[in-house]
């Protein structure tokens, strides 16, 4: 497990004294056909990693556009088999960028966790980031997605305690996904000075790079991020943007990249 | 994986410590959450054998709710069956007319107990809300309530009596407009709010401690049946039937129960148009087990593991999810779950109305239909006690309605 995809992309970032840029939007949204050029766009703005989300009825840890963002791909016809489809497709061009699929349980469940993970590691997925499943529940899908060479993301609040995070630390492997607010996604107020400090406490107690989401949606956002922490991870405001091109989606991956292009800009310039 | 009639006697029908019963239950939330639900915990943990706690929610049972609530022998109903002595556990005579209000006093208690000012609820059909805004009022605490924006428009007079009683309804426009969506704002509002605030939990769904402290609060529903069996027949009765959306009425009777294996039980889900139809709501019977909105358990789901959109002519039962210890109590054998259609629930309905003098709510009316089915299976000697959880002023509009009558 020492090599995988994202733990190299994390390694040469900080040889490298750079910061990773972590775009997140929902495959097949608005439609299945958009989501591989639009990967490709982000990593062409800068992304270091994609974080692509696993559409679910009832996402309940998001926030309102993320549902939106849900639901319009459900209703495209997007299914998991798909999302990982898309992956192999994205698979065909680039063998460098890490891909993290995140989302919520049941739909693996449906789908079977061995199953999944075997798909997974053949379409050239790398990580998985599920929402609903802290450390107390993970069950069988932990040792499948070992089996099958994926990293598994595990998300940190403000509200972590200490000894929770021992835990979290020892099982989260890639990165760890620090959730800024304690409210869900795409919630609007950001305390940089607060998770400045908040990140310094956590190093005493994980050792993978710690990434950070939830309330960033500027460049001057990213930057201030990335001064302390090892990533910044941008959802909800690329979201919004599909959403506001959903009837013309050829025009998506030229919007998230003039979304994303300035938050490398900004993030490389203070490294 | 049923157990024996022995292992089923000596079992202590108590979650683990992470809230697990059996497979099922536990905590499947963001971390987001997590704090909340172990201060909740650990606060539930200390109270529920606080003295103190335990006299206030007794007291409120006897004094504002008007426990307990008789047990009372449908006679002219029975006789017309032609089989089992039918007894109603009269939950519909309770404050605000259903079972619903012993769970929102004692998770209420709960929030005055650890410090928070303010309670916030969602709800479906309005039932919930009207439940916890009421003991929102009389405990003088800030109440919001978040509820579908579809199904604000549907329940116009609980959204009236809400603000009547002093709460804030906010009607929530994403998604589907309707429970689901408003379970989900809520869950943002508790996450961004935890510091001053409270969520009441309608049902035994959830994540953990929610189907452990809703079950305890509604448990007075048995242990009464329990002390008024023996007082009225010399025993307890021979089977217990609840209707089962989430199924907080349906665990308030069956748990203390558990352990008397003579005592037959059987919870009853909205079987809709039918079972072999995709219009029903009816985990339990057609359904499998995955998780939903913080637990494990069984689900209406399609075969891409997306949540099934229900019907039921019950807006309470019209819920794709069921409470994990329902889940347990299924694969072990200890209870039986059935379904009742729509037309049999309405059959039930205007039967006990007529029959009885008594107006059942809709989602009670499915535990009547099969009660009339079971009870014609069984001898007069014999007892079944049906969980009358609420009373049916509320589905007047909605039942005559459907039968094309003009109530304006």
């Amino acid at each position: 497990m020492s090599n995988t995809r994202i733990q190299q992309r994390m390694d040469a970032l900080k040889a490298s004294g750079r910061k990773a840029l972590i775009p997140y939007i929902v495959a097949g949204d608005p439609t299945p056909s958009i989501t591989v050029p639009a990967m490709h766009a982000m990593v062409a703005a800068g992304a270091d990693v994609i974080e692509l989300g696993m559409p679910f009825s009832d996402p309940f840890a998001d926030g309102p556009v993320n549902q939106r963002g849900a639901e319009r791909a459900i209703a495209a016809g997007m299914t998991l088999p798909g999302v990982i489809n898309a992956v192999a497709e994205f698979r065909k061009q680039d063998d460098q960028t890490p891909v993290v699929l995140m989302g919520y349980l049941n739909p693996l469940i449906a789908m079977g966790e061995t199953t999944f993970c075997e798909a997974c590691e053949n379409a050239g997925v790398d990580g998985l980031l599920i929402v609903d499943m802290p450390p107390e529940e993970e069950g069988s899908l932990v040792q499948s997605a070992k089996r099958h060479g994926l990293d598994l993301i595990y998300l940190a609040a403000p509200t972590t305690t200490d000894a929770r995070l021992e835990t979290i630390g020892n099982a989260t492997s890639g990165y760890l996904y620090y959730v800024s607010l304690k409210g869900i996604t795409g919630s609007s107020k950001l305390d940089t000075h607060e998770v400045s400090q908040r990140i310094a406490h956590m190093r005493q107690h994980v050792s993978v790079p710690i990434c950070v989401g939830f309330g960033i949606r500027t460049a001057e956002d990213a930057a201030a991020i990335s001064t302390t922490a090892d990533g910044s991870i941008v959802g909800t405001v690329l979201v919004s943007q599909v959403e506001a091109l959903a009837n013309q989606p050829e025009e998506i991956p030229a919007a998230l990249q003039a979304i994303l292009q300035p938050m490398r800009q900004a993030m490389d310039a203070k490294a | 994986m049923a157990l024996t009639e022995q292992e089923l006697r000596t079992l202590d029908y108590e979650p683990d410590a992470g809230g697990h019963f059996g497979d099922y239950g536990g905590r499947y939330v963001s971390e987001t959450l997590m704090a909340a639900l172990s201060e909740l915990d650990q606060n539930y943990q200390m109270l529920k054998n606080d003295p103190e706690f335990q006299r206030e929610f007794d007291a409120d049972l006897a004094t504002f709710v008007g426990r307990p609530s008789p047990l009372y022998h449908a006679q002219r109903w029975s006789n017309a069956i032609g089989g089992a002595q039918i007894y109603f556990k009269r939950e519909d005579l309770n404050h605000t007319g259903a079972h619903k209000v012993n769970n929102t006093i004692g998770q209420a208690l709960l929030a005055k107990y650890s410090g928070k000012p303010r309670v916030i609820a969602e709800t479906g059909a309005g039932q919930h809300g009207v439940a916890s805004a009421t003991v929102a009022a009389r405990l003088g605490l800030e109440c919001v309530v978040y509820m579908g924006a579809d199904d604000v428009e549907r329940q116009s007079p609980n959204v009236y009596r809400m603000k009547l009683l002093g709460a804030q309804v906010v009607p929530v426009e994403s998604g589907s407009r309707t429970l689901k969506d408003a379970l989900s704002e809520a869950m943002r509002d508790w996450v961004t709010n935890v510091d001053n605030t409270f969520y009441i939990i309608g049902t035994v769904a959830g994540p953990a401690p929610y189907p452990q402290l809703v079950r305890d609060f509604n448990a007075v529903v048995g242990r009464e049946v329990k002390w008024q069996s023996k007082e009225i027949l010399g025993r307890y009765p021979d089977a217990l039937v609840a209707c089962v959306g989430g199924g907080s009425n349906a665990i308030g009777l069956f748990y203390p129960f558990l352990k008397d294996t003579e005592v037959a039980i059987y919870g009853v889900e909205a079987a809709g148009r039918g079972l072999s139809t995709t219009e029903h709501a009816a985990p339990l019977c057609s359904g499998r087990p995955g998780v939903l909105h913080g637990a494990k358990t069984y689900l209406m789901d399609n075969s891409d593991g997306q949540i099934a959109h229900t019907h039921s002519v019950s807006a309470g039962l019209d819920y794709p999810g069921v409470g994990p210890e329902h889940a347990y109590l299924k694969d072990i054998g200890r209870a039986n779950y059935v379904g009742a259609t729509d037309d049999e629930a309405l059959a039930a309905f205007h039967e006990v109305s007529e029959v009885e003098g008594i107006i059942p709510a809709l989602e009670t009316a499915h535990a009547l239909a099969y009660t009339k089915t079971l009870a014609a299976t069984m001898r007069p000697d014999q007892t079944i006690v049906c969980n009358m959880s609420g009373r049916g002023d509320k589905d007047i509009f909605t039942v005559a309605k459907m039968e094309g009558i003009s109530l304006t």
